[in-house]
């Protein structure tokens, strides 16, 4: 479904990601982790398109993508779950959910975006109770929902969220990763950024190890959990040998 | 039947992409975990970083044993010692022994690709399987036994040896599929002849071959034999052990695991890729070990890549079995003969068994080659005439074969000693 090679990407002079290649397939969860500053969002935004691709390639869906614009990739079928949920305060859940429809939409007409609400309702409980709350005043769990809900809303071929644990308790932490695999469970194709690596990589099927802008271990979620570097790197477990 | 078929069955495309993904993680990891290669990349001023392409590995230099054997024993491991579990030692065949490592991962990997092998050679979790490769520090033994495991079938961890038994077991145990060296299948076949042990009253089905090279021409009279399909697997301490190819049932070839390893053949001598299809040394990157990553390692097997996609509906290139080591290579009157050739000639000889040695010597600066040969015993008693044809008959034929004349000497049934494991063909006697 996505597929990346060689890519390079950076801001100005500074070089982020270098030479980086990973792909996803129909139907997987892959998750990229690694600490602050290693180009993970850098990542996101440059298959996104927000950010320009310097050398490599993207292909999504078979079409090749290096330095598309936004539009043509999320029209494509690629939506992003960005960093900090960023819903639009001063709207309702309801409102926020329907602009997240516009491409289908487009697409499909306006009774497509009634039916793909319900299906968010049902998905997100949650967002139904309190749809006609503005988002503002939702809590940040609440908030991280609504935002996958108005992603999900376009039924993208490829979600990909930028972590969405990111100062959420643990307990709703763990219901968003229990959504996410339902997603999953349900034919979606997902592409987690997470620093919870623990968490991540308990849902995913396969990982990468991001660091300093660098692909430094990748393989099936398992393996990655049970590699020592991994372990002691990121998830705070340190053998006493 | 497929074991992974996801994976053994993927396109080339992903399977390409996958590759690259691996190699360039692999480099990184080496570049900065291990100081040998650390030295040979700065050196070369090769940075991991711009390998953009699989054939950008061309760039970097090979490795030998002999970086083994000068690291020896811990200095190429890319993690600590204390992630390591498992340290196996090459069967030092020829020379001093080479120390490799696993971490839990790498002997997870480990099983699944041997599991893949035995499964396409057709072992399921219905058969018994006798393991008689040796236990121990070879890697042979251990392989096996976990990819057998892997897979659920029955396991007789018997080890290599005391041949008598292992026929004993192999009656009352029921064994269904028999994993050993193939020289070692035929001494069991003959034993089982002094026995009295009828083959075709055991329930053995598979047999699965490897450690040694050996010629399609044994592969037939072990399955005359022993009545069992026998496949040729393929791997080396060095890499991993067994479960680096293997053959499945089409029996033409050994589909290579190349979502793990990357190899390619070169010309043994001038180190250039040889043209697709062509004989020349197969050389083995691994794509995901982590203990013991191996780049561009010379592993002095000769073989070919076979380009043509196989019936069974595997992906994975085959490569053909291995005709023999680019090092046992006799440079006899300056030509190349491998003993591969010889074995090929001996076993279409009437009369002869497939026990032969080859004894080279230098007489007034001139290389002399002398192959001993077992005849059955009818020959060997038979009037001098009569050996004397059998010997101008096998002389000719090696001639014409090899291109250089050489002697043949017959002998009696049995007199070449047997091996266990390996079987030493050459005695070469040249103090150059």
């Amino acid at each position: 479904m996505l597929k990346i090679r060689n890519l390079d990407a950076g801001y100005g002079k500074l070089r982020v990601l270098k030479n980086i290649s990973l792909h996803v397939k129909a139907g997987e969860i892959v998750t990229m982790i690694g600490a602050n500053g290693a180009g993970k969002t850098t990542l996101l935004h440059t298959i996104i398109g927000l950010v320009r691709a310097s050398a490599g390639a993207i292909e999504f869906q078979q079409k090749e993508h290096t330095g598309s614009c936004a539009q043509k990739i999320v029209a494509a079928g690629c939506t992003l779950v960005p960093e900090g949920r960023q819903v639009f305060a001063s709207m309702t859940v309801e409102e926020n959910l329907i602009l997240g429809g516009y491409m289908l939409q487009r697409r499909e007409g306006k009774d497509a975006v009634l039916r793909e609400l319900q299906y968010q309702y049902d998905l997100f409980p949650v967002l139904r109770e309190r749809r006609e709350q503005y988002a503002g005043t939702l809590s940040g769990g609440e908030q991280q929902m609504l935002a996958m809900g108005r992603s999900l809303m376009s039924r993208p071929r490829l979600v990909m969220m930028d972590e969405p644990s990111t100062g959420l308790a643990p307990l709703i932490v763990r219901e968003i990763f229990k959504i996410i695999t339902r997603l999953r469970d349900e034919g979606n194709t997902v592409l987690l950024v997470e620093q919870n690596a623990t968490a991540a990589l308990g849902i995913a099927d396969r990982g990468y190890v991001l660091e300093v802008g660098k692909v430094i271990l990748q393989g099936p979620a398992a393996d990655l959990l049970a590699n020592s570097d991994v372990q002691r790197a990121y998830l705070g477990r340190e053998k006493i040998g | 039947m497929y074991w992974e078929p996801e994976r053994e069955c993927m396109a080339r495309e992903d399977l390409e992409q996958l590759q690259l993904e691996r190699l360039q993680s692999t480099l990184y990891r080496v570049g900065t975990h291990v100081p040998f290669y650390r030295k040979k990349f700065d050196e070369l001023k090769f940075n991991y970083d711009d390998v953009r392409s699989l054939d950008d590995i061309r760039r970097l230099p090979f490795t030998e044993k002999q970086d083994l054997r000068s690291n020896y024993p811990y200095g190429l491991f890319a993690i600590p010692l204390r992630d390591v579990v498992r340290v196996h030692s090459s069967s030092g065949t020829t020379g001093l022994a080479t120390v490799v490592g696993y971490s839990r991962n790498d002997i997870r990997t480990w099983s699944n690709l041997v599991g893949r092998v035995l499964t396409a050679a057709g072992v399921t979790n219905n058969d018994v399987i006798q393991i008689a490769f040796g236990y121990g520090l070879f890697t042979g033994g251990f392989g096996l036994h976990y990819g057998a495991e892997r897979i659920g079938a029955s396991v007789i961890p018997i080890s290599a040896g005391n041949t008598k038994r292992q026929i004993q077991i192999m009656q009352d145990f029921k064994t269904t599929a028999l994993v050993c060296t193939p020289s070692y299948a035929l001494v069991m076949a003959a034993a089982m002849m002094e026995m009295g042990v009828n083959p075709n009253g055991l329930s053995l089905r598979f047999g699965l071959f490897g450690g040694e090279p050996w010629s399609e021409a044994m592969r037939t009279e072990i399955h005359e034999k022993l009545g069992i399909t026998a496949t040729d697997n393929y791997g080396l301490s060095e890499v991993m052990g067994p479960g680096v190819a293997g053959e499945c049932q089409q029996c033409n070839g050994l589909h290579i695991n190349e979502d793990h390893f990357l190899l390619e053949v070169v010309d043994p001598v001038t180190l250039e890729p040889v043209a697709e299809g062509e004989v020349g040394e197969l050389v083995i990157t691994t794509l995901t070990k982590e203990a013991f990553p191996m780049i561009r390692y010379r592993t002095r097997d000769l073989t070919r890549f076979i380009p043509e996609p196989c019936a069974c509906g595997r992906t994975m290139k085959r490569m053909q079995r291995v005709m023999g080591r680019s090092d046992d290579m006799l440079i006899i009157k300056g030509v190349n003969v491998f003993p591969i050739q010889i074995e090929k000639v001996l076993f279409e000889v009437e009369g002869t068994e497939p026990h032969y040695q080859i004894i080279v010597e230098r007489e007034n600066h001139t290389d002399k080659v002398t192959v001993l040969v077992e005849v059955v015993e009818a020959i060997f008693f038979d009037e001098m005439k009569k050996q004397r044809q059998i010997v101008d008959h096998i002389k000719a034929r090696l001639a014409a074969e090899l291109g250089v004349s050489v002697e043949v000497k017959i002998v009696e049934e049995k007199s070449i000693e047997r091996s266990m494991g390996k079987s030493q063909r050459v005695i070469d006697k040249r103090k150059i």
